[in-house]
C-alpha cells in the first residue's frame, strides 16, 4: 500500500547534471563556432564600404588608370570595368550553349549511358579545376598560337570555368521539369527536339538562368586565369590586346607602394563585390521560383 | 452537325500530319549537337591534360623527376625544383582544412539540427554561402591589409613566449604561411559546410528520434548517432574542400610571401605551386622556365584531379541517392 520504497525517476532534466551540462556547453561553443565564422564576411563588407566608399565617384567609371605620379584623387578604371564585362561576355557566349545543349543530353535524351556518365564525371571533376590551371591552358592552347596576350585568351579561360557549372545546374534544372508536361508535348506528336525547345526548355529556364547567373558571378570574380591570358592594360578595350579586367586590377595594384592606386583597388573590389552580390541575389530569387 | 462544328473548316480532313522534313531536319541536327557537346565535355578535360602535359613533356628530361625534390628556383642559372612549393600547397591546405573543416562540419550541425528557428538558419546559411562568393582576389587584398596588421602582434607574442615549438619559430613579419591559411580556411568552409549539410539531411528523421527516444541528450544524439551516421558524406566534404584549397590561387599569391623556404613555422613566408604559376609564368623566360613551370602545373593538375576524383566518388557512395544529385 504504502509507495514510501519506490523511488521515481527524475523525468526532468536538471541543467546541471554532467550530460546536460555538457551538453550545454557543446551547444555554446557551437553557437560561437557560428558567430566566429560571419566575421570575415562582415568584416569584408565593412572594409570595404569604408575603404572603398570614399573613393567611389561616377569618375571611376569613365576615366583611365593613373599614372603612378598623379595626384591624389585622379583617375579611374573605365577600362577594366568594360574589359571584365567584355571577357565574361565572352565566356558566356561559349559557355551558356555549350553547358546547355551538354545538360540536354546529360538530362533528357540519354542520361544513363555510359557518355552520359562519363560527361556528367569530367563536369563534376572540372569545377574542381584550380583556376590558375585554366589559365596555364589558354595560355597554351591561345597565347602561344596567336603570338600574343588577348582578350579573347581570357574569355576562353573563364569559360573553362563556367562550363561545368551551367551545365550541372541545367541538368538539375532540366530534370525537374515534371514528367507530364513531357507526355503532354510527346502526345501532342512533338518531335523529340520541338518538345525540349518549345515545352521542356521554357519551364526548366529560371532553374538554367539561376545556374548562368551563377557562373557569371564567379567568372567575373576570377583573376588567376586572367593573369596571363589577358593580362593588365592601362588603355580603353581594344580586343586583339592585351585587356584590363577589375580582378587583376586589384591585384596588380594592392601591392602598390602609390596611395591612390591602393585606394582605387579598394573601390574597385567594392564595385566587383556589389556586383557578385547582386548577382547572387537575382540568382537566388530565380532559383525560388523553380521550386513551382 | 455536332461532328462538324468539331472539324470545324476542315472539311473532314484530319488537322494532324505527320512532321514536316524541316521537323525531322531540326531534330536530328539538334540531336546531333547536344551529343556532339556531351562528347565535347569529355574531350575538354582530356584535352586539358594532353596539353598542360605536352608543353611540360620537353622540359622533363632537363630537369627530371629531381625536379620534384630540390628546392631552388633561379632563372638566371636555370635551375629548377619545386619541392618547398608541393610541401607548402600540402601544408597550408591541410592546415586550413583542420581550421575550415571545424567550423564548416559545427555550422553544418547548427544548421541542420534544429538549434535554430528557420528564420535565423535561413540568414545563416545565406551569410556562409556569400562567403564563397566573394572573389579570392578581394580576400587578398583584406588579407592585407586588414588580416595581417591584426595577427601580427598576437604571431609575434607567441613566437616570443613559445618560439622552441618548431611552429612558433619565426617571426611573421608582414606575409606568411598564418594568414594565408586564415584566408584560406574561409574560403574552403562553405564548401564543406554546403556538402556536410547535405550528409546531415539525408539521415532519416526516424534515426534521431530513436535517439532521443533512448532518452539521450542533444549533443549525444549528434555525437554519437548523427555523426557517426553522415560520417561518409563529411568525409567527402573534407576531401573536396582540401581540392579546393589545393588550387585556390590568388588569395595564397597576395598572402604566402613566395619564399622558397621548406618550414614547419606558421608564420615564416613560404609558397604553394598556384602562387608560383600566378608570380612567375607572366615574367618566365621563354624555354626552360615556362617548361618548368608548365611541369609545375602539370603536378598539380595531378593533385587536385586525384583529390577531387576521390572526393566526388566518396560523396556519391557515402549519400544515398547521391547519384542523382
Amino acid at each position: 500500500m504504502s509507495q514510501t520504497g519506490l523511488q521515481l525517476p527524475q523525468l526532468e532534466r536538471q541543467p546541471m547534471e554532467p550530460r546536460a551540462l555538457k551538453s550545454i556547453i557543446l551547444s555554446a561553443i557551437t553557437i560561437a563556432c557560428a558567430i566566429t565564422a560571419c566575421i570575415p564576411l562582415f568584416s569584408v563588407l565593412i572594409l570595404l564600404i569604408y575603404r572603398g566608399g570614399k573613393r567611389l565617384t561616377l569618375e571611376l567609371f569613365y576615366t583611365l588608370p593613373p599614372g603612378a605620379f598623379d595626384a591624389h584623387g585622379v583617375g579611374g578604371f573605365g577600362n577594366a570595368i568594360l574589359g571584365t564585362a567584355f571577357m565574361v561576355g565572352i565566356a558566356g557566349l561559349i559557355s551558356i550553349p555549350f553547358g546547355i545543349l551538354a545538360a540536354v543530353y546529360l538530362a533528357e535524351l540519354d542520361p544513363h549511358s555510359k557518355i552520359s556518365e562519363t560527361a556528367r564525371f569530367c563536369a563534376k571533376t572540372m569545377t574542381g579545376l584550380p583556376s590558375i590551371i585554366a589559365g596555364v591552358f589558354a595560355y597554351a592552347v591561345v597565347v602561344l598560337v596567336m603570338g600574343h596576350y588577348s582578350s579573347w585568351a581570357g574569355g576562353i579561360a573563364l569559360s573553362l570555368l563556367m562550363i561545368p557549372t551551367v551545365m550541372l545546374t541545367a541538368e538539375e534544372a532540366i530534370k525537374m521539369v515534371p514528367n507530364p508536361m513531357r507526355e503532354a508535348a510527346y502526345g501532342m506528336g512533338c518531335t523529340p527536339a520541338q518538345s525540349l525547345v518549345k515545352v521542356i526548355l521554357p519551364v526548366a529556364m529560371p532553374g538554367i538562368i539561376t545556374g548562368v547567373v551563377l557562373a557569371v558571378a564567379r567568372a567575373a570574380g576570377e583573376t588567376a586565369p586572367l593573369l596571363f591570358t589577358a593580362l593588365f592594360s592601362e588603355s580603353w578595350l581594344s580586343p586583339n590586346n592585351p585587356t584590363a579586367s577589375l580582378a587583376v586590377l586589384i591585384y596588380n595594384w594592392s601591392s602598390s607602394p602609390y596611395e591612390n592606386l591602393i585606394e582605387l583597388a579598394w573601390a574597385a573590389s567594392l564595385i566587383l563585390v556589389v556586383l557578385v552580390f547582386v548577382l547572387n541575389i537575382i540568382s537566388r530569387s530565380m532559383g525560388g521560383k523553380t521550386k513551382l | 452537325m455536332a461532328d462538324n462544328e468539331f472539324l470545324g473548316n476542315v472539311g473532314g480532313r484530319t488537322l494532324s500530319k505527320p512532321p514536316t522534313p524541316g521537323d525531322i531536319f531540326f531534330d536530328k541536327s539538334f540531336r546531333f549537337l547536344t551529343r556532339a557537346f556531351t562528347w565535347a565535355t569529355i574531350f575538354l578535360l582530356a584535352f586539358i591534360v594532353y596539353k598542360i602535359g605536352g608543353k611540360a613533356l620537353p622540359a622533363f628530361p632537363d630537369l627530371g623527376i629531381k625536379f620534384l625534390f630540390t628546392s631552388v628556383w633561379n632563372s638566371s642559372e636555370n635551375v629548377y625544383g619545386i619541392l618547398p612549393q608541393i610541401w607548402g600547397t600540402i601544408y597550408s591546405s591541410f592546415l586550413a582544412l583542420i581550421l575550415g573543416g571545424f567550423f564548416g562540419i559545427t555550422i553544418a550541425i547548427f544548421i541542420t539540427q534544429d538549434f535554430l528557428p528557420y528564420k535565423v538558419e535561413f540568414a545563416l546559411k545565406n551569410i556562409i554561402e556569400l562567403l564563397a562568393a566573394i572573389p579570392s582576389v578581394v580576400y587578398g587584398l583584406w588579407g592585407i591589409y586588414v588580416l595581417v596588421p591584426l595577427i601580427r602582434p598576437l604571431a609575434n607574442f607567441l613566437h616570443e613566449y613559445l618560439g622552441w615549438i618548431p611552429f612558433f619559430s619565426t617571426r611573421l613579419s608582414g606575409l606568411g604561411l598564418l594568414p594565408a591559411v586564415l584566408v584560406l580556411s574561409i574560403m574552403i568552409l562553405p564548401t564543406v559546410a554546403a556538402i556536410s549539410q547535405d550528409a546531415f539531411k539525408a539521415i532519416p528523421h526516424k534515426t534521431k528520434e530513436a535517439a532521443f527516444g533512448m532518452g539521450t541528450t542533444r549533443w549525444e544524439a549528434i555525437l554519437r548517432v548523427m555523426l557517426p551516421t553522415a560520417s561518409g558524406g563529411i568525409f567527402g566534404a573534407l576531401v573536396l574542400g582540401f581540392g579546393r584549397a589545393l588550387g585556390e590561387t590568388m588569395a595564397l599569391a597576395m598572402l604566402v610571401g613566395s619564399m622558397s623556404t621548406l618550414t614547419l613555422s606558421f608564420f615564416a613566408p613560404a609558397d604553394t605551386i598556384a602562387a608560383l604559376l600566378a608570380n612567375t609564368f607572366p615574367e618566365a623566360n621563354v624555354g626552360l622556365e615556362t617548361g618548368a613551370l608548365m611541369y609545375a602545373a602539370c603536378v598539380l593538375l595531378l593533385i587536385t584531379l586525384i583529390v577531387n576524383i576521390a572526393g566526388a566518388v566518396i560523396v556519391t557512395k557515402a549519400t544515398p541517392g547521391g547519384d542523382r544529385r
